[in-house]
């Protein structure tokens, strides 16, 4: 479950940033851009803050 | 620039009055990630347009950011970390040792007064982006005042939640401050490049004579100051004064494990204070180009206009995660100063300062002052411990004073303080040396004076004679 919350979560970070880039090449139009980048908004808050805050502080204890 | 503004790092109300023990301390990624994080923040979404609005040239720009984030960095690594590592103790029970406690709770007004500051300009940000479904009057380079009462509405509603959750749930916000930086320095990476197009940029290899002609002209707009090569630079290094030359990151580096992290500081200069600085000045550009040179100045609606929706919640986010925090250790400064006060009346009180405060946009006009001055006032308390720690046993002066002496108000440092703004301030209005290159004869004036007084109220092994 935790991986799959995972992989939505980079979606979301790959649908903030790729269209950004397709825009710039000229594949795609802005509105489109935006509405992606909205999309990616809402899979990144919605997945990250169930495991990217554990991650941290497993990090942290790793750390250690 | 922003002050400690999350806790993905080391926790800071630990060990206040004690060395930090080696099993506590941190590895070298927890340094990484809160540095990068801290320093992409609400005031990257001001800080990139007003250069832009003053006129920098492309050059300048990124030379002078290049310099002066290295020497920030150098200053974080070679004189803050050293000292954070060796003495592993928080600015505030270190500055007590040194001038009294007394002395520190002078030092904690002022800390909080210019938290609230920030804290209110970062709300005002959010403000710009939350008023787009109401279609606010947005304020222009020139606005001080409130625009609208639907302004100040909009303030004081985001003032006051932010107050509110600044009183119930800091931990909760500083988790949700670590979910959003990432994302944060996506948008601000994706928003710019996006918006390049439009500004004649299809290619890379364009992109250098575009920003000579459109984004960093070398032309300021109308009433606005014209800004150098040396502005660019000394802000750079300067807009973090109070964390490393100031020394409040004796708080956060005490935790590491060698003082080589300091160095790990490059990560938020050259993420938020150049990536994000670059492409929030990118924005403005085609702002200005769109708008035919609109003297508006709103991060909300330049953020909306590049990346949608996803780029006004970035303002909300970014201007929120950063006052809320910050409230929040305003809170904590004064909480020194009256300990038997609540500490939720204490943050409720810094709410209200805040939020009246972030009514003004003055403070977001006037972000790049206010920042310069913000370190250049707490920088000679960093001046001192440097000076206490480095040069005091060669100029034969007891180190940690009052600690050593039982000495509640240190008079050699109050009047350094003193001395170092007042001669500042006499550089300021006598000779018209603006606010951005002061700090740097101010570090030496403020360590030589520290030495001076020293020396003379407090010879060694004699009694205090003031």
């Amino acid at each position: 479950m935790k991986i799959l919350l995972i992989i939505i979560s980079y979606i979301g970070l790959a649908l903030s940033i790729i269209p950004s880039v397709l825009v710039f090449l000229g594949k795609i139009d802005m509105q489109t851009n935006t509405t992606l980048m909205a999309v990616g908004m809402v899979l990144w808050f919605g997945t990250s803050p169930f495991w990217i805050n554990s991650k941290t502080d497993k990090d942290n204890a790793a750390d250690n | 620039m922003s002050p400690q503004t999350q806790n993905t790092g080391p926790a800071v109300n630990e060990y206040e009055r004690e060395p930090v023990p080696a099993s506590a301390q941190k590895g070298w990624r927890s340094f990484l990630g809160m540095y990068a994080g801290e320093h992409t923040a609400g005031t990257e979404f001001v800080i990139g347009p007003l250069f832009v609005a003053h006129g920098v040239g492309a050059f300048d720009f990124f030379a002078g950011l290049i310099l002066g984030n290295i020497l920030a960095v150098l200053s974080w690594g070679l004189m803050t970390a050293p000292i954070a590592t060796s003495k592993r103790m928080t600015l505030y029970y270190q500055l007590e040792r040194i001038c009294g406690y007394k002395m520190v709770s002078i030092y904690n007004v002022v800390n909080a007064l210019m938290f609230c500051f920030l804290a209110g300009s970062m709300i005002a940000v959010s403000a710009t982006a939350v008023g787009i479904p109401f279609n606010l009057t947005m304020p222009t380079l020139t606005t001080w005042l409130p625009t609208s009462l639907g302004w100040v509405l909009v303030v004081l509603v985001i003032g006051f939640l932010t107050t509110l959750v600044a009183i119930k749930g800091y931990n909760q916000v500083a988790r949700f401050a670590n979910v959003a930086a990432p994302w944060m320095i996506l948008i601000f990476l994706s928003a710019a490049l996006a918006i390049l197009p439009e500004l004649g940029v299809t290619r890379f290899s364009e992109f250098w004579a575009v920003a000579n002609k459109v984004i960093w002209t070398g032309i300021p707009l109308e009433g606005v100051s014209k800004f150098s090569f040396w502005h660019v630079l000394f802000f750079a290094w300067f807009c973090n004064m109070a964390m490393h030359i100031g020394m409040s990151d004796l708080t956060i580096l005490r935790y590491a494990k060698s003082w080589k992290y300091g160095f790990l500081s490059f990560s938020g200069m050259f993420i938020g204070h150049f990536i994000a600085w670059i492409s929030s000045g990118i924005l403005y550009a085609a702002f200005l180009q769109s708008s035919n040179f609109s003297t508006e100045f709103a991060p909300g609606p330049i953020a909306y206009g590049a990346a949608g929706v996803a780029g006004a919640v970035c303002v909300v986010v970014a201007g929120w995660s950063t006052a809320n925090p910050t409230i929040y250790r305003a809170g904590l400064a004064l909480q020194g100063v009256f300990p038997k006060m609540k500490t939720w009346k204490v943050t409720a009180w810094v709410g209200a300062v805040t939020t009246i405060a972030a009514c003004f946009p003055a403070l977001v006009m006037k972000l790049l002052d206010f920042v310069a001055l913000y370190g250049l006032v707490l920088m000679p308390m960093g001046a001192v411990i440097f000076a206490d720690f480095y040069l005091s046993p060669k100029f034969g002066i007891q180190q940690e004073m009052a600690y050593n002496r039982n000495i509640s108000f240190s008079n050699a440092t109050f009047f350094t303080w003193l001395i170092t703004l007042a001669v500042c301030l006499g550089l300021n209005l006598g000779f018209g040396i603006d606010i951005f290159f002061l700090g740097l004869p101010g570090w030496f004036i403020a360590v030589f004076t520290f030495l001076i007084l020293s020396k003379t109220l407090y010879p060694k092994g004699k009694e205090a004679l003031v």
